[in-house]
């Protein structure tokens, strides 16, 4: 009685263990495996090479550590000016002010949509260069003509124009989530500092900015997972990797995937980015525990 | 006196700043979608001439011609098939194992859940390159079917954290009341545990279906044929065949974002608590 009781129960997480089983451990094992083979992902016979692929990647694939550098360079963008206009933007809407939700509602509309969506209105706006681009409009306007032109055909400045479309993608989950931290505060901190006579930016700076720091790393430790990742929205952005000029890791490793048909450097190349993003993520953890 | 007029006019200047910085970006956020749609309704000669925000005329021959000869009512069709039966997947199998993993006990349960909990958080950005020859020699792959037990097994982890922290903060004394009735687990599961459930599962509905739909590098390395894409991939293959036909992939990309922005405006309470809650899991 007690042991079908018990196999009753495994009824239960069958299915979802089934799945898991075959769509995530065992792809995450035969990418470790097939990191050490150089296989081009049709023949019957792999060669085994060892830790062969890695030492290529770590020595000799430059383009890799390129791409390495512009997913930084956009991570870099998103950490900074993406995270601070979120908290700003949180902070300006966490009072007692009018349409609050209608804020609320508008800005969540970017990260809803999907980059491919996101990618391709913005470089139908942006390759307008006279119409819909308004930015040159206005830059027109200010007397700077010169700085006016296409900027996802210039290499100079496509990676940048990259970063900031998906500062506009993503600043939404930011906000959302720190607007929601900042509701957690108690008003009674605020009205108890106002009372001992606290200037609005001290109580900002002593109350909230000292709260808030656990949900900042939070939000960083999003943002660097979800920006280094980053690759849909290049590819329908600027339409690939432009020379190098916009490639991303995930890039390289469809490229050494479905171009070089290497299938075995592409798991190499998967594992190490995969190591790096999980040695990030420990360091920003570690981070916040130390500062709690 | 004076004073009070002094902090009251600061209030008004603070809060008239306050809300021309919200509105600026509320535009920012919203002109790429009004672009969007307006120029959707423009003819080819008219894109680059008439840069009104308001056309002179709305033609919306385009939509058709996306929706037949673009071959977009085939994807649209695939994108709803994928996002509902995907979503239908991930909500029976993961309450089931939440439930388990909440209210009964097996040997190894603990370990399987904490297995579950590792997948959310370790990325694997080079798994799509295993799942792809996995898909091969399940034969699998260029399959509907296989698409689908991958985004099915995408949501899992995280729609069963969700589930189960829900289940452990329901009071048990309706599941005991059905037991004495003589319900059994799976009765219990589906009558008692689901129901209440309502308000978490709308929340893994929601954020699920944003997620089929959205989709690309998966349905990009697993389809072959134009008929069985997706809308986010079969945009890409309308964009080379109409390179320069603006109006007509703005069409098209209106019909992709716009189930999304209205399922958005509707279910918009259950995003909210899904975006603070899932912030937890991180």
């Amino acid at each position: 009685m007690k042991i079908r009781q018990g196999l009753e129960n495994y009824i239960f997480v069958l299915p979802a263990v089934t799945i898991f089983a075959v769509f995530y451990v065992i792809p995450f094992v035969w990418v470790f495996q097939l990191g050490l083979f150089e296989w081009d992902g049709i023949s019957f016979t792999k060669t085994f090479v060892g830790l062969q692929n890695f030492k290529e990647i770590l020595l000799q694939d430059r383009s890799w550590w390129q791409s390495m550098w512009n997913a930084s360079y956009i991570t870099l963008i998103a950490l900074t000016f993406q995270n601070i206009l979120a908290f700003m933007l949180a902070w300006a809407c966490d009072r007692e002010i009018k349409m609050k939700n209608f804020y609320r509602v508008i800005f969540f509309i970017p990260p809803v949509l999907s980059e491919v969506v996101v990618g391709m209105v913005w470089r139908f706006i942006i390759n307008d260069i006279d119409g819909a681009n308004i930015i040159n409009h206005t830059l027109a306007g200010l007397g700077m003509p010169n700085l006016v032109h296409n900027w996802l055909s210039d290499p100079n400045t496509a990676l940048t124009t990259v970063a900031l479309v998906h500062c506009w993608k993503g600043f939404g989950w930011g906000f959302l989530i720190f607007l929601a931290g900042l509701q957690t505060i108690p008003r009674e901190l605020y009205e108890a500092a106002r009372v001992d006579g606290a200037s609005a930016w001290q109580s900002f700076r002593k109350i909230t900015i000292p709260l808030m720091i656990p949900i900042m790393i939070l939000v960083a430790i999003l943002t660097v997972l979800g920006t280094m990742q980053v690759f849909v929205l290049i590819v329908s952005l600027v339409g690939g990797e432009f020379a190098g000029h916009t490639s991303v890791p995930v890039l390289r490793i469809l490229a050494s995937m479905r171009g070089s048909s290497r299938f075995g450097y592409a798991c190499a190349q998967g594992i190490t980015f995969g190591i790096v993003l999980v040695a990030i993520s420990f360091i920003q953890y570690r981070f916040s525990k130390k500062n709690q | 006196m004076k004073n009070v007029l002094y902090y009251k006019s600061k209030k008004v200047v603070v809060n008239t700043l306050i809300h021309l910085f919200l509105i600026s970006v509320a535009i920012t956020c919203l002109y790429p979608l009004l672009w969007m749609i307006i120029s959707s309704l423009k003819t080819q000669d008219m894109i680059f001439k008439d840069v009104s925000l308001i056309p002179h005329q709305f033609r919306l021959e385009n939509y058709s011609r996306a929706w037949q000869e673009g071959g977009f009512g085939r994807n649209f069709l695939n994108s709803i098939i994928y996002t509902v039966s995907v979503v239908f997947g991930i909500v029976i199998i993961s309450s089931m194992a939440a439930y388990a993993f909440s209210r009964l006990r097996f040997i190894g349960s603990k370990w399987l859940f904490i297995m579950f909990m590792a997948a959310m958080m370790i990325p694997i950005p080079g798994s799509f390159v295993a799942l792809y020859v996995l898909l091969n020699k399940l034969h699998l792959r260029n399959t509907p079917i296989g698409y689908i037990l991958c985004m099915i097994n995408v949501g899992l982890s995280t729609s069963i954290f969700l589930l189960k922290t829900f289940f452990d903060k329901m009071p048990k004394e309706l599941e005991d009341a059905a037991r004495i009735d003589g319900c059994s687990k799976l009765g219990i599961w589906w009558h008692v545990a689901l129901p209440l459930a309502k308000p978490v599962l709308a929340v893994v509905i929601v954020f699920n279906a944003l997620t089929v739909w959205n989709e690309y590098i998966l349905a990009l390395i697993i389809f072959d044929n134009r008929q069985y894409m997706p809308l986010q991939v079969a945009l890409q293959t309308f964009q080379g065949e109409f390179v320069t036909n603006y109006p007509l992939l703005m069409a098209g990309l209106t019909i992709t974002a716009l189930p999304i922005i209205i399922v958005y405006l509707l279910m918009q309470k259950y995003i909210v608590k899904g975006v603070t809650q899932g912030a937890i899991v991180g």
